[in-house]
C-alpha cells in the first residue's frame, strides 16, 4: 500500500478506535448509573484509544517511510558481486540510479550487464516486500495498541489528564521541531563542508580569487583542475546587495517617514497596501523582469552612451532587488519610526521646529539604531535572494566594482552546482554546500545582530 | 544703535529657507513614494504587455479528406497500422485546396504552416472515431508556432518572423478568410509542458502546485498552530523555551535556499526520498513557512483577552480545556489568516525547489504525492530561461496566473481579517 493511503487507513483506525472507546466507556458506565460515574467524559475515553492506536502506528510508518528507501539501497548494493561493487561515492550514486531505472522501467533489461538485472529485479521486490510488511505492521500495531488502550478503560481512569498530557507533549513536539530544522540545517551543511574541506584547504576557499569549479571527470581529461576561490563571489554578492540597498534604503525609509509623519488616513489606507504588493510578488517574477525588461534595456542605455555595458549586468538584478526589498524596509523602519514617544516629537515642535526638522534632527536621530537593525535585515535578505540573480546575474565570476559587468554571487552558484547532473562527492556538488555554510553563517550572523539591535532600541523607550 | 538685524528678525528671514527644505523633504517623500509605485505599475504593465497574448492560440480550420489510401491506413483499430501510417499528409493536401494558387511543389512551405503536433491530433482523432475514415471532415488544428507569432507579432521588431513572404502572404489571406484564427488558448490550460511553444501548457505545473501546497498545509498549520498554543499557554520560562523561540525567529530569516540544501541532503540524500516529488517539495516548504505560521499564530493566541481564559477557569475548566475549547476557536480567524499569507508565500516560491529537482522537463500531468512534477514559479523560470521568444509569452501568461492565484489568496486573508476577527 502507498504511504499516503497507509496514512489514511491509520487514521479511519484511529477514528475506530474513538468509536469503540466511546461506546466501551458509555456501557460500562451504564450498569452504575449514568455517565456521570466515569471519571471522565466519554469523549475522553474515546480519544484516548484514539490517541493510543493513532500515535505509535504513525511513528512507525513514518520512520518506516523515511528509511526504507536507504536500507533497500543497502540491501541492493550488498548483494552485487564484488567485482561490480562500486568503491567511490560517485558510482555508487550512477550505479543505484542505473538499477532503479532499470526496475522502472526506463532502461531496458537488454540493455545491461546481468547482475545490474537481477539487482533491478531484486530491487523491485525488496520494494514490494517493505511496502506488505509496512501495511502488516502498520496496521497491527494500529489495531494491537487501539486494542489495548480499550481494554484498559475503567470507569475509574482519569482518562481526561492522561489526553490532556499526551497533547501537550505533541504540542510540545510540535515546537521543538523548530531546534530539529535547525539542527537539520547545521548537519547538512557541516558534513559536506567537511568534506569539501577535506578536498580543497579552507585558506585556498577563503582567500582565492578564482573560480571555476569545473573540475576533471575523467583522471586523463585535460580540463582544469577546477578553483575554488570564494572571494569573487563573495565581492559578486556585496556588489549586487550594494547596489539593493543603494535602491531600498532611501527609498523605503523616505516612504515610510512621508506616510507616517505626513500622509493622511486616506493616503495611508491606499498607498500601503500598494507598497505591501510589491512584497508579497515572488521572486521569479521579478527575476523575469530583470532578466527580459530592465537588463537588455540598461545595456541599450549604455551603449547609446558609448558605454559597454554586459547584457547581464549587476546593475539590472542589483536595482530590481532594491525594489524588492523596498517594503521590507519600509514597514521596519515604519514600525521603528512609530516607537519614537510622541512626547519628543512634541517637543520639538513646540520649539518652533517645523516638521522635517523634527524629524532630521530628533526624530531620526532617535530611531536610528532600529532603522540600522531594519537595514542590516534587509542586507541579510539581499545575500540570500536567489531567484533574482539566477536569472539575471551572469555565471562569470569576475572579480570587479564596475555595475555594468556581470558578476556571479554564492546563491547563484549553490543553484548551478547543485541542479542538473550531480555526482556527490565531486569538489563540486561538495562546493555547493560550503556556500551554503557560508551563507548560512553569515546570514546568521547579520540576523542576530540586527534582532539584538532591534531589541535593545525596544526597550529604551517602553 | 547698531544695524545688526534683531534675534526675530534673524528667525524671520531664515523662515523662507526653512519652509523651503520642508517642502523639499515632503516633495522627496512623495518622489520615494512614487518611485516605488511606478515600479509596480512598470511591472503589472511589462508582464501583461508581454504575456496577454499568450492566452491567445492560433489554428487552422479546414475540410480534412481523410483517405485511408493516401494515409496508408485500412483499419484505424489496428495499433500497428495508425503508428505506420501518415497522418501529414493529409493535412498538407487539405492546406493546399484551402490557398488558392498552391501547388504539390510548395508543399514543404505548407507544412511548415502547420503544427508538428497535428498529426498526432488526426491520429487520436482517427483512434475514437474510427468510421471517420475514408470521409471528408471539418477539423481545426493547431498552427505552427511561427504562424502563430506572425500573426500575433507582425509590426513587432522585439520578435523574429521565421517565416518567407510567400509563406507570410497565404497567411494573411488564411487570416481574411477566417481559415486561420486566433482563439482563447485552451491548449494553455489543458496540457503539461513542451518542447512546441504552442503545446506547452500549465495545467501540469498548477496540479503540481496544488499538490505540493496541499502537502504543505496539512502539515504545516496543525504543526504551527500546536507550537504556537504550547509556546503562548503551557511553555514554562526557561532557558530550553527561550532557545526555541531565538530558533523560530532566526528560521523565519533564512535564506529560503537553505531550506532546498536541507531537503536535498536529509531527505533525498539521507532518506533516499525521490527527487522532483511534490512530497519532498511540500515537506521542504512546510520548514520554510513554519516559523510565519507560528509567528503569526502566537499573535492570534495573544490577543485572545484572558478575561476568557479567567472565566473558563473560574468555571472548573483544565487548561487543555480553556485553550481548546475557548482561545483557539477564538484565535482561529487570526491564525487562518496567517496561515494563508504564509501559503501564498511557499506558493511563489522557487529557490528551494530547484536544488531538489523540480526543474525537470516534465510533460505529464502528474496524478499523485509522488509523481515527478513541477510547479508554477518554476515553470515560470524555464520558460523564462528560453531562447524562443514564444516561450517568454507563455511564461509572461504564466506569471500572470501565478499572480491570480497569489492575489486571490491575500484578498481572501484580508476579507477574512475584516470578516472574522473580532477586537476586543
Amino acid at each position: 500500500m502507498q504511504p499516503a493511503n497507509l496514512f489514511l487507513l491509520t487514521l479511519v483506525l484511529a477514528v475506530l478506535a474513538y468509536g469503540f472507546g466511546y461506546a466501551r466507556s458509555r456501557s460500562l458506565a451504564m450498569p452504575l448509573g449514568g455517565i456521570r460515574h466515569l471519571k471522565s467524559l466519554p469523549f475522553y475515553y474515546g480519544a484516548r484509544a484514539a490517541l493510543w492506536s493513532g500515535i505509535p502506528a504513525l511513528l512507525v510508518l513514518g520512520l518506516w517511510a523515511a528509511f526504507q528507501g536507504k536500507v533497500i539501497q543497502l540491501i541492493v548494493v550488498g548483494g552485487l558481486p564484488p567485482e561490480l561493487v562500486p568503491n567511490t561515492e560517485g558510482q555508487a550514486s550512477l550505479l543505484l540510479s542505473k538499477i532503479s531505472n532499470v526496475a522502472s522501467g526506463a532502461l531496458p533489461v537488454g540493455f545491461v550487464e546481468a547482475p545490474i538485472a537481477e539487482a533491478a529485479e531484486r530491487l523491485q521486490a525488496l520494494r514490494a516486500q517493505s511496502r506488505m510488511l509496512m501495511s502488516v505492521l502498520v496496521v497491527a500495531v494500529a489495531v494491537l495498541a487501539g486494542f489495548l488502550g480499550w481494554l484498559r478503560i475503567r470507569p475509574r481512569l482519569n482518562a481526561r489528564s492522561q489526553v490532556e498530557s499526551i497533547l501537550k507533549w505533541l504540542f510540545f513536539a510540535c515546537a521543538a521541531l523548530a531546534i530539529l530544522t535547525t539542527v537539520g540545517i547545521i548537519f547538512s551543511v557541516a558534513f559536506e563542508t567537511v568534506r569539501f574541506f577535506g578536498k580543497v584547504p579552507f585558506t585556498e576557499f577563503i582567500f582565492g580569487s578564482q573560480w571555476s569549479p569545473q573540475t576533471a571527470l575523467r583522471a586523463d581529461q585535460v580540463a582544469a583542475e577546477g578553483a575554488f576561490g570564494m572571494i569573487p563571489l563573495f565581492t559578486g554578492t556585496l556588489l549586487i546587495s550594494a547596489i539593493a540597498m543603494i535602491v531600498a534604503v532611501p527609498v523605503g525609509l523616505l516612504s515610510a517617514i512621508y506616510l507616517s509623519e505626513y500622509a493622511n488616513r486616506k493616503v495611508r489606507g491606499v498607498v500601503k497596501p500598494l507598497l505591501e504588493m510589491l512584497a508579497g510578488i515572488p521572486t521569479v517574477v521579478y527575476g523575469f523582469f530583470a532578466a527580459l525588461t530592465v537588463a537588455p534595456f540598461i545595456s541599450d542605455v549604455a551603449d547609446s552612451l558609448g558605454i559597454n555595458a554586459s547584457s547581464q549586468s549587476a546593475l539590472a538584478a542589483g536595482g530590481v532587488m532594491g525594489i524588492m526589498i523596498i517594503p521590507f524596509v519600509s514597514s521596519l523602519s515604519d514600525d521603528v519610526i512609530n516607537a519614537v514617544p510622541q512626547s519628543l516629537r512634541d517637543g520639538s515642535l513646540a520649539l518652533g521646529a517645523t516638521q522635517s526638522e523634527t524629524m532630521k534632527k530628533v526624530i531620526f536621530p532617535a530611531a536610528l539604531p532600529g532603522i540600522m537593525g531594519g537595514v542590516l535585515l534587509a542586507v541579510s535578505r539581499a545575500i540570500g535572494e536567489t531567484m533574482i540573480v539566477v536569472m539575471a546575474a551572469g555565471l562569470a565570476a569576475n572579480l570587479t566594482a564596475n555595475p555594468l559587468e556581470t558578476v556571479t554571487t554564492v546563491t547563484v552558484q549553490i543553484v548551478t552546482l547543485l541542479t542538473g547532473d550531480q555526482e556527490f562527492d565531486s569538489a563540486k556538488t561538495l562546493a555547493a554546500f560550503a556556500l551554503g555554510a557560508m551563507l548560512f553563517l553569515s546570514t546568521l550572523l547579520l540576523n542576530v545582530i540586527a534582532l539584538k539591535i532591534v531589541r535593545k532600541y525596544r526597550e529604551q523607550y517602553d | 544703535m547698531t544695524d545688526q538685524p534683531s534675534q526675530a528678525e534673524l528667525v524671520r528671514q531664515s523662515l523662507k529657507r526653512r519652509y523651503r527644505k520642508e517642502r523639499r523633504f515632503r516633495a522627496y517623500g512623495i518622489l520615494a513614494i512614487a518611485i516605488a509605485l511606478s515600479a509596480l505599475v512598470i511591472l503589472f504593465a511589462d508582464i501583461i504587455g508581454k504575456g496577454y497574448t499568450g492566452f491567445m492560440k492560433t489554428s487552422i480550420t479546414m475540410e480534412v479528406n481523410l483517405d485511408g489510401e493516401m494515409m496508408y491506413l485500412d483499419d484505424p483499430t489496428d495499433k500497428r497500422q495508425l503508428k505506420m501510417a501518415d497522418f501529414v499528409e493529409p493535412l498538407v493536401q487539405a492546406l493546399i485546396r484551402e490557398i488558392p494558387g498552391a501547388t504539390e511543389e510548395d508543399r514543404d512551405e505548407i507544412r511548415g504552416l502547420i503544427n508538428p503536433y497535428a498529426s498526432v491530433t488526426l491520429r487520436d482523432a482517427l483512434k475514437e472515431n474510427p468510421d471517420w475514415l475514408n470521409t471528408t471532415r471539418t477539423m481545426t488544428f493547431l498552427s505552427h508556432t511561427d504562424v502563430d507569432v506572425y500573426v500575433k507579432h507582425a509590426g513587432d521588431a522585439g520578435y523574429s518572423i521565421k517565416l518567407d513572404e510567400q509563406q507570410k502572404a497565404w497567411v494573411d489571406e488564411l487570416l481574411e478568410r477566417g481559415v486561420i484564427e486566433t482563439s482563447f488558448n485552451d491548449v494553455f490550460f489543458s496540457g503539461g509542458d513542451s518542447r512546441d511553444p504552442s503545446k506547452a501548457g500549465i495545467l501540469g505545473a498548477i496540479v503540481g502546485s496544488l499538490l505540493t501546497m496541499f502537502v504543505t498545509l496539512i502539515l504545516s498549520f496543525p504543526i504551527g498552530v500546536a507550537a504556537a498554543i504550547y509556546l503562548e499557554e503551557f511553555a514554562p520560562q526557561n532557558k530550553f523555551t527561550d532557545f526555541i523561540e531565538v530558533n523560530i525567529n532566526n528560521l523565519a530569516a533564512v535564506p529560503s535556499i537553505i531550506f532546498g540544501l536541507l531537503g536535498l541532503a536529509v531527505f533525498i540524500n539521507l532518506f533516499g526520498m525521490p527527487r522532483s516529488v511534490p512530497v519532498v517539495g511540500g515537506l521542504v516548504l512546510t520548514l520554510m513557512t513554519l516559523p510565519t505560521i507560528i509567528i503569526s499564530s502566537r499573535a492570534a493566541i495573544k490577543s485572545v483577552p484572558p478575561s476568557i481564559r479567567e472565566a473558563a477557569e473560574g468555571i472548573g475548566a483544565s487548561k487543555m480545556q480553556v485553550v481548546l475549547h475557548h482561545v483557539l476557536p477564538l484565535a482561529m480567524p487570526g491564525m487562518l489568516t496567517g496561515s494563508i499569507i504564509g501559503m501564498a508565500q511557499a506558493l511563489g516560491e522557487t529557490a528551494p525547489l530547484l536544488l531538489i529537482g523540480m526543474v525537470a522537463f516534465i510533460v505529464d500531468v502528474p496524478d499523485g504525492f509522488f509523481d515527478s512534477a513541477t510547479v508554477l514559479p518554476v515553470q515560470v523560470f524555464l520558460w523564462a530561461g528560453s531562447p524562443e521568444l514564444a516561450f517568454i509569452e507563455r511564461a509572461s501568461a504564466a506569471i500572470m496566473v501565478l499572480l491570480a492565484f497569489l492575489i486571490s489568496m491575500n484578498a481572501l486573508a484580508i476579507w477574512m481579517r475584516k470578516r472574522l476577527e473580532r477586537r476586543w
